[in-house]
């Protein structure tokens, strides 16, 4: 290990999320605390959410809600598994969860890399606007609900209305799909796309194993961009 | 909000530990529903025998009553509850004696169910009641921030609408009004205003029928409109369901030893074994339950 790392081991079950928060948010560029180990976290909220700093912070555990939100920069590694909105509003860094995630991982997320070794509950990607989300397992119902851009892979299977009112999110799914939701229809794999999923298996630590001819390739039908007379009625 | 917690043990040997595991479950909750608790625990039961949990205000004199209920009748006082044990033969009777007495009136009954709850918070619930020294084989929980009805301990939950049946509920109904119409058809009693009380009378009604339950929890989604995550428990089984939307959140764990739910995670974090147990989000109108009597 680089002899100017600094690592911090903080216990949760002697200090507060909020304690571990501030010190988190107070680190300043160029700093060599760059390790945080985070011990006992028992589902606790917000824990790591706000960091703006590159540093690594790893999660003996299980989270709560939110965890990592708003994420700038920072690498956080969950070893077990995540509550509600996990990356929630990340802009970038990357965030990795050993275990499964709620719903909503990932929601409005603009930048960064969302990895769920486990399955994702509901929504996943919901209204996500530049993330790059791969689950390994599978996605629950209206996962990449209003999806605005990024990208979202998933090894399994997606439950009900993927990508319902999509824009313009690519979404990648090996699995089955339960059903597709509004105007988010299946579209043609180019050598572009295979090399999108190429870069995304590379940031998922599975480079190479998995071909990406696998997958299929689903996006916006950009039907419901402007309104059509045709409509009216349904107003 | 609300927060619900269940506990189903499969290891004989946790038994006596079953209300302080709950009682430390419910505990964590107190965040999502800090304005009442209440708790369902199935206890030691004979049979032949029934328990009725009898509620009254504040300091009413529940040995003299008891007295007049005859010498085959034991009354065992909590804070405002006392557990009846009487010859299941007598329950009728007895109930009609309790709904001549002023101020009483009967919680729960079963051969082994008791079921407390009150308003206040979660945590200073559980104590009044000693939650953490009752022993048993699974228990459900709530933590009550009231939306649909107002904030009394006729609003809180567990709701009991059949012997040894009982519900917590987290989320809302929007189609109790025309459910307890078809209850009252079907004459299932649903007592109070509360929606949640509807499902609970709803899944009553369904077993009546000779559903089982993970049936009843199956036609509840056909049946019942709303938000819903629903944990339920009856003399010898366990159920959760949610709602097909899901928004009303769950989180379950299983080990060789038990089968707990949570609302979150942070419900489930203090059982023993959690660190190895199969932890995972139930899926959206799907019926999970477990049956003692079937294992």
């Amino acid at each position: 290990m680089n002899a100017n790392v600094e690592s911090h081991a903080i216990d949760l079950a002697g200090s507060s999320v909020r304690e571990l928060n501030s010190a988190l948010h107070a680190l300043k560029e160029g700093s060599n605390a760059s390790l945080w180990r985070i011990a006992n976290p028992r589902g606790l909220h917000a824990i790591a959410a706000g960091v703006d700093a590159p540093v690594t912070v790893e999660i003996d555990g299980p989270v709560g809600y939110y965890c990592g939100g708003m994420n700038k920069q920072a690498t956080i590694i969950v070893r077990g598994s995540a509550g509600v909105g996990v990356g929630e509003n990340m802009m970038s860094g990357l965030i990795h969860v050993e275990g499964d995630a709620s719903q909503a991982a990932g929601a409005t997320a603009h930048g960064g890399t969302l990895v769920i070794e486990g399955n994702a509950a509901a929504r996943c990607g919901i209204s996500m606007k530049g993330v790059d989300i791969v689950v390994k397992g599978s996605v629950g119902h209206m996962s990449a609900f209003m999806a605005q851009s990024g990208s979202m892979v998933v090894f399994g299977d997606a439950g009900e209305a993927l990508g319902d009112s999509i824009y313009e999110a690519r979404l990648y799914v090996r699995g089955s799909v339960a059903s597709l939701g509004a105007d988010c229809i299946e579209k043609e794999m180019r050598d572009e796309h295979r090399q999108e999923l190429f870069e995304r298996f590379k940031s998922a630590g599975v480079n190479g194993q998995i071909d990406p001819s696998e997958f299929k390739r689903y996006g916006s039908g950009r039907t419901l961009y402007h309104f059509h007379v045709d409509n009216a009625s349904a107003y | 909000m609300c927060g619900i917690v269940g506990l189903f043990l499969k290891d004989k040997a946790l038994e006596p530990k079953l209300g302080e595991m709950l009682s430390g479950m419910l505990d964590v909750m107190c965040d999502r529903g800090p304005d009442s608790a209440g708790f369902a625990v199935y206890g030691s039961g004979e049979s032949g025998k029934i328990k009725l949990t009898l509620r009254a205000p504040e300091g009413f004199d529940f040995a003299a009553l008891g007295k007049t209920l005859g010498d085959d009748v034991t009354v065992s006082v909590r804070g405002t509850h006392a557990v009846v044990s009487a010859p299941a033969a007598r329950e009728a009777e007895i109930r009609a004696i309790v709904a001549k007495t002023k101020d009483v009136a009967v919680v729960g009954a079963g051969q082994r169910m008791e079921l407390f709850k009150e308003v206040g918070l979660p945590s200073e619930v559980a104590e009044r009641f000693e939650l953490s020294k009752m022993t048993g084989t699974h228990g459900i929980g709530h933590t009550r921030m009231a939306t649909e009805s107002a904030v009394t301990t006729n609003g809180a939950h567990p709701f009991s609408t059949g012997a040894d049946q009982c519900l917590v509920h987290n989320g809302s109904l929007s189609n109790h009004r025309s459910v307890r119409r078809d209850l009252d058809r079907a004459g299932v009693p649903v007592q109070t205003d509360n929606d949640s009380e509807v499902a609970a009378g709803y899944l009553t009604w369904r077993m009546n029928q000779g559903r089982t339950l993970g049936e009843a929890l199956e036609d509840s989604l056909d049946d019942l409109d709303g938000f819903y995550t629903f944990v339920v428990g009856t003399e010898t089984g366990f159920g959760v369901i949610r709602d097909p939307i899901a928004c009303k959140p769950a989180v379950m764990a299983e080990t060789d030893q038990y089968v707990a739910f949570g609302s979150e995670y942070r419900a489930l974090a203090g059982l023993p074994g959690i660190e190895n147990a199969k932890v995972w989000e139930p899926e959206p109108a799907k019926a999970y339950f477990w049956d003692r009597a079937a294992a």
